[in-house]
């Protein structure tokens, strides 16, 4: 287990270092030590501080969405969820397309979808638990309904759009990492997540392989564990969606493969799901922007096709994922 | 029943209902070491939910539930699964895992929260996977397990979790008559080493041969409870079930059967 964990960390380490060599200019392992030896080269500025923020922010995203995928389909004892099941990202495009809309740009932009992923995650809760039950059956459908929602809202937003702005908001709507900037919140969020979640990975394998009741007996304070599940997911999905769009297919495929590899034994897959998830978005994001240079493919786009056939493919194989 | 210290289990006064329906009304039960209580009833009657309120994870309507003395509340989720533990009816399995890496979930209570699972669980975990014969199916996975292979991995799960008070729904679902017979002796075996046990059963003949004591449920709120030998006669099972019981006994094995 430890050396498979050391496998994806390796992973991870290499499709860095991939993003940040290729592009218009490609950097050789020579300019490479000269970096690393701290020369101050046309290729040192370009690596560093063009395509490294770039990478860290892909990174952290793919982390935080597949984090979140797993949790999620914990949560709902359900290996088909993904991040986006209960709404989260639909907030977050009505927020930001309202902005869009409304000519706002930048911060302001970010705070709307970000608000408006808040408001929903906030919404669900409230709304799933009215009668206190606040079953898995209830949740999952309250979300998907408050997700439908949103996606009318889109639609009509986009609908009532003047062209000039319709190009922004598919663009946004299909996930793109060129508007982040700054990674270091990002991965900062990454890192409380994990120091927040890890503790309670146990739980939360008994919680997703066993369900509500047996997880209390065995000892489980399911109703706090299930809050905090909920809260962190969401909250995971808010930041990821806010900074880079709606990327599909990494927060359901990737916990998939990963616990091809590692099993579902939460204290491993979490942490091995956010380093192939990350990886996974960085390697999809150099290949968006080299694929069919010097165009640039939204790197939600390139997820989903890989995305689909690889779990169609895991699909036919057998249903055991 | 036997008096000592305080019961492993204490129910007060209690009161179970699902919406206009009513289980059980002032309902008094108290479980020391050494007793076994059988919970017979028709269908719908509510063993079940009478069950998880005994187990915590239902609150009463009415009364209150004591667990070593103490309400649930007090004892926490962590520590009350140390004392009790409980088997339930449903089983799924969402996502694939090893049958050792199930049946050490029982371990959980017992351990710390960044303590990993030792050689002591472990080898626990492989004495209990012994004791319902699924020792050589550790590594398999518990989705490919047939129905009777996963109740008595559900078994095993519960002897893992070693905890002083098992209340079991249905242990004998899914199971064979050779492997029914094994799952109920050895849970009486943990009940005369000390431990207490309340379990639902259909089979009254095999509630006799088990148990101590007996509570029967009638479906409108009334309830009985008392030794087993003054509860499960012909009479009053006929009364229970709505059907006439006929008793037989066959090599000093009692059966019941249908009229």
């Amino acid at each position: 287990m430890k050396k498979r964990l050391i496998a994806l960390l390796l992973l991870a380490l290499a499709s860095l270092g991939a993003a940040l060599s290729v592009g218009s200019l490609e950097i050789s392992l020579a300019e490479w030590m000269e970096i690393l030896r701290g020369e101050e080269t046309l290729a040192a500025d370009i690596a560093l501080k063009l395509r490294l923020p770039r990478a860290l922010s892909g990174f952290a995203c793919g982390a935080l969405l597949a984090i979140s995928g797993a949790l999620m389909q914990s949560l709902l004892r359900n290996p088909l969820a993904d991040p986006y099941i209960l709404g989260v990202s639909g907030g977050a495009s009505v927020g930001a397309l309202c902005a869009i809309l409304l000519g706002l740009g930048g911060l302001l932009l970010d705070a709307f979808a970000f608000g408006g992923a808040l408001a929903v995650l906030l919404l669900v809760f409230g709304l799933a638990r009215g009668d206190g039950s606040w079953t898995q059956t209830r949740l999952l459908l309250t979300g998907v309904m408050v997700a439908a929602g949103c996606g009318a809202l889109v639609m009509f937003f986009m609908s009532v759009a003047p062209e000039t702005r319709l190009r922004g908001m598919l663009f946004w709507l299909m996930g793109d990492l060129g508007q982040t900037a700054n990674p270091w919140p990002l991965l900062g969020f990454l890192g409380f997540l994990l120091v927040a979640i890890l503790p309670l990975a146990r739980e939360i394998t008994l919680l997703g392989g066993q369900g509500m009741e047996s997880a209390h007996a065995l000892g489980v304070d399911v109703r706090r564990l299930r809050r905090v599940i909920y809260f962190l997911a969401a909250l995971a999905t808010a930041i990821a969606v806010t900074s880079a769009g709606v990327i599909g297919f990494v927060g359901l495929v990737v916990p998939h493969l990963t616990r091809l590899v590692v099993g579902n034994d939460q204290r491993v897959l979490l942490p091995a799901a956010a380093l192939s998830g990350g990886a996974l978005l960085v390697i999809a994001d150099t290949l968006a922007r080299t694929l069919i240079a010097p165009e640039l493919l939204p790197v939600g786009v390139l997820t989903a096709l890989l995305g689909v056939p690889v779990f169609l493919f895991l699909l036919s194989r057998r249903e055991t994922p | 029943m036997t008096m000592s210290a305080a019961p492993l289990l204490e129910a007060r006064q209690i009161t179970l209902r699902i919406d206009a329906r009513v289980f059980c009304r002032d309902l008094d039960i108290r479980l020391f070491p050494g007793d076994s209580l059988v919970i017979l009833g028709r269908n719908g009657a509510g063993k079940s939910t009478l069950l998880t309120a005994l187990a915590g994870l239902r609150a009463p309507d009415a009364g209150e539930i004591l667990l070593a003395g103490k309400p649930y509340a007090e004892h926490g989720a962590r520590a009350a699964a140390r004392r009790r533990s409980w088997l339930g009816q449903r089983r799924d399995d969402p996502f694939a895992a090893r049958v050792l890496e199930t049946v050490l979930t029982g371990r959980h209570p017992h351990l710390g929260r960044w303590q990993w699972e030792g050689t002591a669980d472990i080898a626990l975990a492989r004495a209990a996977l012994a004791e319902v014969g699924l020792a050589e199916m550790a590594e398999r996975d518990v989705r490919t397990l047939s129905g009777g292979e996963r109740q008595r991995l559900a078994i095993a799960t519960l002897f893992t979790q070693d905890a002083p008070l098992m209340l079991v729904d249905e242990p004998l679902a899914h199971l064979d008559m050779n492997h029914q017979i094994a799952a109920l002796t050895l849970l009486s075996g943990r009940v005369r080493r000390g431990a207490a046990l309340a379990s639902i059963l259909h089979d009254p003949g095999l509630a006799a041969r088990f148990h101590t004591h007996a509570l029967f449920m009638y479906g409108d709120g009334e309830s009985e409870i008392g030794r087993a030998e003054d509860l499960l006669v012909p009479k009053k099972l006929s009364r229970l079930y709505g059907h006439p019981l006929l008793k037989a006994t066959v090599d000093g094995h009692v059966a019941f059967v249908p009229a």
